[in-house]
């Protein structure tokens, strides 16, 4: 993907965009089709997804097998992150507790898409309940905006993107409007027997929503609808979908697409606001702070220029950060100033709070059902299929904790390799051909199922700045403070007693002996922290505005999750994109109105 | 992944363990090491000790760093060097085979040349496999020695049946006398590995009935035979 070099981002920009994934992309989009001159700083290195994604390569074809290290961490060898992980020598964080259970795991991928690259792709609609949750049952924090006045950006997303999926009608599970939904994949054995069990336990299986292309976009009709009456910019979003393959039904999505054919920033995004003309990518460009002018507006950014070492300063006219909500909140914090001595639009204080991660367990089963079935094909969409939206809202007052959560699923005859397919318990001691027999019979055999629920924000979850520690650029890094409340602790023991009567329904056998006490994952781990910069309706008690801008400084944006004031069960990621395409269009009108 | 299902690329393909929680005694150290844990099945380090182990030499290669490149082919020995000694190859071939041996499923081990691949894995400079690496190579010198000690002859050059003999005492851990412990877990962590790189390969594939790594127009889902088999109707039309 093409970038200029530091000293070469000279231009009178009038936006710096700082981060280039789901929100990012989404600004850089939105602005550059507006016309709008842009200058993205991306902290990682150029990515090229056309060139360097593994496609087709075997696990025998990797080091160790595919299996994840210190270099290529927990998604494995072929996983699109570079130079990322939870844990990356140049750029530490600190704990503020000892205590495993109080610390957090922050995942950055320093790469041009960022997280967008290996994503697994899962695009769900807040509903509308997930904007008013302290209005519904007095806990966490209302949102300043409601779901009608989002739904158009979702169903723009929707069609930009293209995400495959169902109308089902349920309970704050929303429908996208007809035909902007692709035809979703038909369902693997396993997801179906899941299906047909879950019915009796009234678990509504449903086709699940995932950003991959199950057939071509349809560039003659959609660019009209994005953009009625812009022929110039249906001309280039026309072309970007024309070059986007339908999927091949192969390889996992996690390494990311050379085709196209499900959404990464550097895919969908990237490729047509370039085409405008109208956007710079600077690679390697590591953000110090936000520079305040004297009228206590942005007036640019100051960045370190990894290739040289040396501090680059660029100007614009208005600064959106979408660098993630823990490198936003550091990038705050760290823009100090005589009008802001507590970070920049930090007038209310709540620079770091309210950080959020979703509630994690997961639990395996083993299903003689699926044993030594014939081989067949499994591949599918290179993700899930199927999934269970949360399903006891009218439940939620009985359970002892608010929430929802909803239930992934994993159950695929996939690519083998890289693990001992016979748990030494099964096999009871095989080796030679018994091994072998075993090993075919129970392929395929393992169900998991994962609870994706909702973290209420709380006063214990936040990041501040470290004191003495700072990166190898002498940045000052975040420090990170967690807590679970007793709220997600039941959500977990509730999701681990319905996955084990799931599996046990479908006539199997729970593969992990745990409680949900002892099994939430760690803060971090599932990789969708948002908050950290809640939007609200007053100043006081929010950082910015419902259209993502600071109360304090209106040419700063905020279009990463930073901005969440809660984090429903459903995954970020189309909802920081709706939100910042929605930014991304006030920006505009606010610009042209003269107003920021 | 999560964001998704935050697994491995196939969940079902690697199946956890009952009740055996990894240890992890380098864990404030590899703190990310937490989250694999389950899914490599890590060997558990006190069997041969979580020290040094004596006659073990140690690994000083460099790992393929954070940006390796990934659209590439890659084969044993090309990111560190391979480190079994000629002997250890022979018992670990030998062993491979006679886990993993040609019948009407597929190839031996060794057509396969699965023990580079279990060469390549213990002699990787990364907590994991540095971990294995003080498992497998005194377990494979075991091998020899109790080789020699009931037949006089090392483990490669012994008949299937003394081999077997051997492996009939450390298949399985839950059922080894307390002589054959550690042998068991040698084996067990052995087994693992062998297999591990055995599915791997397009014959193990075929081994074990995957079917897929390869474009298509279109997903059909799973055939009639599988679904009257199970019992459902394909819901997606």
């Amino acid at each position: 993907m093409l970038t200029i070099k530091a000293e070469q981002a000279t231009k009178d920009y009038d936006v710096i965009i700082v981060g280039s994934g789901a929100g990012g992309g989404q600004m850089a989009f939105t602005l550059t089709l507006a016309g709008i001159k842009c200058l993205m700083l991306e902290a990682g290195r150029a990515y090229d997804p056309v060139a360097e994604t593994p496609m087709f390569q075997r696990k025998d074809q990797a080091p160790l097998l595919g299996t994840s290290t210190p270099d290529k961490q927990f998604f494995g060898f072929h996983d699109a992150t570079i130079d990322g992980g939870w844990e990356m020598e140049a750029e530490p964080y600190t704990q503020a507790s000892d205590k495993p259970e109080e610390q957090f795991w922050w995942w950055r991928a320093r790469m041009l898409g960022g997280r967008t690259n290996h994503w697994g792709r899962i695009s769900l609609r807040n509903g509308p309940y997930d904007f008013k949750p302290k209005s519904r049952d007095g806990f966490g924090l209302d949102w300043p905006i409601d779901y009608d006045e989002i739904e158009a950006y979702y169903t723009k997303v929707e069609q930009l993107i293209g995400v495959y999926g169902s109308n089902e009608g349920l309970e704050n599970t929303p429908n996208s409007p007809d035909g902007v939904l692709q035809p979703p994949p038909k369902g693997r054995a396993g997801e179906l027997l899941a299906q047909k069990h879950g019915k009796t336990l009234g678990i509504p299986i449903i086709p699940i929503h995932r950003a991959v292309l199950t057939q071509k976009l349809d560039a003659d009709r959609l660019p009209a609808k994005l953009f009625p009456g812009n022929t110039w910019a249906q001309k280039i979003v026309g072309d970007a979908m024309r070059a986007r393959a339908a999927c091949f039904w192969a390889t996992p999505c996690g390494r990311g697409c050379s085709t196209g054919a499900n959404y990464q920033s550097t895919t969908v995004h990237l490729p047509p606001a370039l085409a405008t003309g109208n956007l710079d990518i600077v690679a390697n460009a590591h953000v110090r702070e936000v520079l305040l002018g004297p009228d206590g507006k942005a007036s640019g950014v100051l960045f370190i220029d990894k290739t040289t070492g040396k501090d680059v300063q660029v100007n614009a006219r208005a600064v959106v950060l979408a660098a993630s909500s823990g490198e936003t909140v550091r990038i705050m914090l760290n823009s100090k100033s005589t009008l802001f001595p507590d970070g920049i639009a930090n007038g209310s204080g709540l620079v770091g709070k309210y950080i959020m991660d979703t509630v994690g367990t997961s639990l395996q089963g083993q299903i003689p059902a699926l044993e030594n079935l014939p081989p067949y094909n499994e591949d599918g969409a290179g993700g899930s299929h199927f999934y269970a939206p949360w399903w006891l809202y009218k439940e939620a007052g009985k359970l002892g904790f608010p929430r929802g959560y909803h239930i992934e699923m994993g159950a695929t005859r996939g690519m083998p390799g890289g693990g001992n397919p016979l748990p030494d318990d099964l096999g009871a001691g095989a080796y030679g051909a018994r091994y072998k027999q075993e090993a075919r019979r129970y392929y395929g055999s393992f169900m998991g199922f994962a609870c994706r629920g909702e973290m209420i924000p709380n006063d214990n979850c936040f990041a501040e700045l470290d004191d003495t520690v700072k990166d190898k650029w002498g940045v000052p890094v975040l420090k990170w403070h967690w807590k679970w409340a007793e709220h997600e602790q039941r959500m977990c023991d509730h999701a681990e007693q319905t996955f084990k009567q799931l599996i046990e329904t479908m006539g199997g056998t729970v593969r992990t002996v745990t409680t949900g006490r002892n099994h939430i994952d760690p803060g971090g781990k599932i990789i969708h922290e948002v908050g950290g910069a809640i939007m609200g309706s007053h100043r006081n008690t929010s950082v910015c505005n419902g259209y993502n801008q600071t109360w304090d400084v209106k040419n700063l944006f905020l279009v990463d999750g930073t901005p969440f004031p809660s984090n429903a069960d459903k995954n970020p990621t189309l909802t920081i994109m709706a939100l910042a395409w929605r930014a991304g269009d006030y920006l505009v009108d606010q610009s042209k109105k003269g107003l920021l | 992944m999560s964001h998704h299902f935050q697994e491995p690329e196939s969940l079902s393909a690697i199946p956890l363990i009952v009740s055996e929680a990894p240890r992890l005694p380098r864990r404030t150290v590899f703190k990310w090491f937490v989250a694999v844990a389950a899914t490599l099945q890590l060997g558990d380090a006190l069997v041969f000790g979580a020290e040094p182990v004596p006659g073990v030499p140690p690994v000083s290669a460099t790992g393929y760093g954070s940006d390796p490149l990934l659209n590439h082919t890659y084969k044993p020995g090309d990111n560190w060097s391979l480190t079994l000694s000629r002997t250890q190859r022979a018992a670990a071939i030998a062993l491979a085979d006679v886990i993993l041996p040609a019948d009407n499923l597929g190839p031996a081990a060794s057509e396969l040349r699965v023990i580079d691949f279990v060469d390549e894995w213990v002699s990787a400079p990364y907590p994991a496999q540095l971990l294995d690496r003080d498992i497998v190579l005194p377990g494979l010198d075991w091998l020899d020695a109790e080789a020699s000690r009931r037949f006089g002859r090392v483990f490669a050059a012994l008949a299937l049946e003394q081999q077997r003999a051997i492996c009939d005492d450390i298949c399985f851990a839950q059922r080894a006398t307390d002589a054959f412990r550690s042998g068991a877990r040698f084996f067990s962590r052995f087994r693992s590995l062998t297999a591990a790189a055995y599915y791997a390969t397009p014959e193990g594939w075929e081994a074990i009935g995957y079917v897929g790594n390869q474009p298509s127009l279109n997903y059909e889902g799973p055939p009639e035979e599988v679904l009257t088999r199970l019992g459902v109707e394909q819901t997606v039309r």
